[in-house]
């Protein structure tokens, strides 16, 4: 297999785009991603996304985004994997590339949420579980987070408050990240009494209802021109789990991060303190625990107390979500594994304004979707 | 409209039906190809107890299209050893609690629209066999 390199990055502010459409932000960040690489053409564009089915109406997705990138006639197709989407496109884009089958291909994650009223997005979302024995039920993914969260504070005997350095690290970063979408930091009285959506998940455990896109260009060594910052993909895995939260084992395991990540560790020889930030799937704050404790920075029921200790704030021994991750930057599901990816790339290549880590030389990003059933992991190196 | 899925699901919806391997014994629901303990492909049909207990549980505030809102949701540990996700019924939020000894009933999970059709199947409440019995 071939090294494969990110060339280029490039993104939409997150938010409510009520003037943006599929086309617009698709486009918008692939031509910005295309930029920076300082290339006009692809091979290929992989598309992360997941609702533009049922949310938007629309399918054969890829190629209307190549279209309106004016990227014609590269082959184009969707990729989706649930809220892990965006990370599976790359994963995808890094395969054609190491594989030899392209040398240029833009990964670009993208999600248009706000086009339809919340219990149909919810309903949607819900459709990431399984139909049968899950959704058609009234559970949506936030109800299935909320019975992990509910059973991990039963099992460690932990409260909701302690929960609460995840959702105040993210607001914290997002203030120094102007394409976040929740720039304001939060106070731990705020936390506290944000109200419920799913008891125990509060709103402010819960990431936001959004609109984003986000792209990747990556490519062979030899086809890395002189200007481009080129990062090196040093791993890329996937795995996945049950459908069903109640078929596993063990229901506070995340068993595909737990594989992913370590596929990820044994394929690059590095460990998980050889990297300088971690890019979580902070979509709940339940979720940022049990990653932290698959990725092996925590024990078992130990991912509270390094929380409390600073350690997943900048400066701390594993900096997580220091672009505000998808708690406060924003979570369009299907772009979010691909906003990882390029708040990463401004870490490695030291862009990443005021929340510029001292030393940022190798990432982990980690893009989850149902709730654990899926699992995309990467390593980028500078 | 998807009618078919739920006449599909009716062994599984009305009469809470798994399956036994005919090789290890294995209780799995619902169905599968395969036998997750030892990777068999013959099976019986067996009907689960509907009795457990709360292994987890939610009260959900913010609700999908076509479930109004709040409503409870739980994973229970049947007797069986089966860990299954349904709701909770003819209980309130506060008095629910991981432990507590519920039992299968058939109820409405949701309506398909106001002239669509209603869809019925498990869901758990408070234990009162035991009770009535003695």
């Amino acid at each position: 297999m071939r090294d494969v390199f990110i060339i280029g990055a490039g993104q939409t502010p997150v938010g409510e785009h009520w003037d943006l459409g599929l086309r617009e932000l698709g486009a918008t960040a692939v031509r910005a991603a295309l930029d920076d690489a300082r290339v006009e053409s692809v091979d290929a564009l992989y598309v992360g996304n997941m609702l533009s089915g049922c949310v938007n109406g629309q399918e054969n997705l890829a190629t209307l985004l190549a279209d309106a990138a004016d990227l014609l006639p590269a082959e184009a197709w969707k990729i989706e994997a649930a809220c892990a989407s965006g990370g599976a496109a790359v994963r995808a884009a890094a395969l054609a590339v190491a594989a030899g089958a392209h040398d240029v291909v833009v990964a670009v994650g993208i999600e248009k949420m706000t086009d339809a009223v919340t219990g149909s997005v919810s309903a949607g979302l819900a459709s990431a579980a399984d139909q049968d024995y899950e959704a058609s039920h009234g559970f949506t993914f936030v109800g299935l987070s909320a019975l992990m969260m509910r059973r991990y504070m039963h099992e460690h005997d932990r409260s909701r408050d302690e929960f609460a350095p995840f959702a105040l690290t993210a607001h914290r970063n997002a203030a120094g990240n102007e394409n976040a979408m929740f720039r304001k930091p939060i106070s731990e009285e705020e936390y506290r009494e944000s109200p419920a959506v799913a008891s125990p998940i509060g709103v402010l455990d819960a990431a936001p209802i959004c609109d984003g896109a986000a792209a990747v260009v990556v490519c062979t060594k030899e086809a890395i021109q002189s200007g481009q910052e080129p990062l090196r993909i040093a791993a890329s895995a996937a795995a996945t789990d049950t459908m069903a939260l109640g078929a596993r084992g063990d229901i506070l395991e995340l068993g595909s991060a737990a594989v992913s990540s370590s596929r990820c560790f044994e394929a690059s020889g590095l460990g998980p303190s050889d990297m300088d930030l971690f890019e979580a799937h902070d979509a709940f704050t339940i979720i940022t625990a049990l990653s932290l404790e698959a990725c092996g920075y925590a024990g078992r029921g130990e991912a509270l107390r390094l929380a409390a200790k600073g350690c997943v704030a900048p400066g701390g021994c594993i900096p997580i979500s220091t672009s505000g991750g998808l708690k406060a930057r924003g979570h369009p599901v299907g772009a979010s594994g691909t906003y990882q990816i390029v708040d990463a790339a401004l870490q490695l290549r030291g862009r990443a304004g005021p929340n510029q880590l001292q030393k940022a030389r190798r990432a982990l990003t980690q893009s989850i979707g149902g709730h654990g059933s899926v699992a995309v992991t990467h390593i980028i190196e500078a | 409209m998807d009618l078919p899925r739920y006449h599909r699901l009716r062994s599984a919806y009305y009469r809470l039906e798994g399956q036994r391997c005919a090789s290890c014994d294995t209780l799995q629901f619902p169905a599968r190809a395969r036998c997750g303990s030892c990777g068999g492909n013959a099976f019986e049909d067996h009907r689960l107890s509907g009795r457990g207990t709360v292994y987890s549980y939610t009260e959900m505030t913010q609700a999908p299209a076509g479930f109004p809102p709040p409503y409870l949701m739980a994973l229970v540990r049947l007797e069986e050893g089966v860990l299954l996700a349904a709701q909770l019924t003819d209980i309130d939020a506060h008095e629910v609690e991981i432990g507590m000894p519920v039992e299968m009933v058939t109820r409405r999970l949701r309506e398909h629209g106001p002239r669509g059709f209603l869809v019925y199947g498990y869901k758990f409440r408070p234990l009162l066999g035991r009770r009535l019995v003695s």
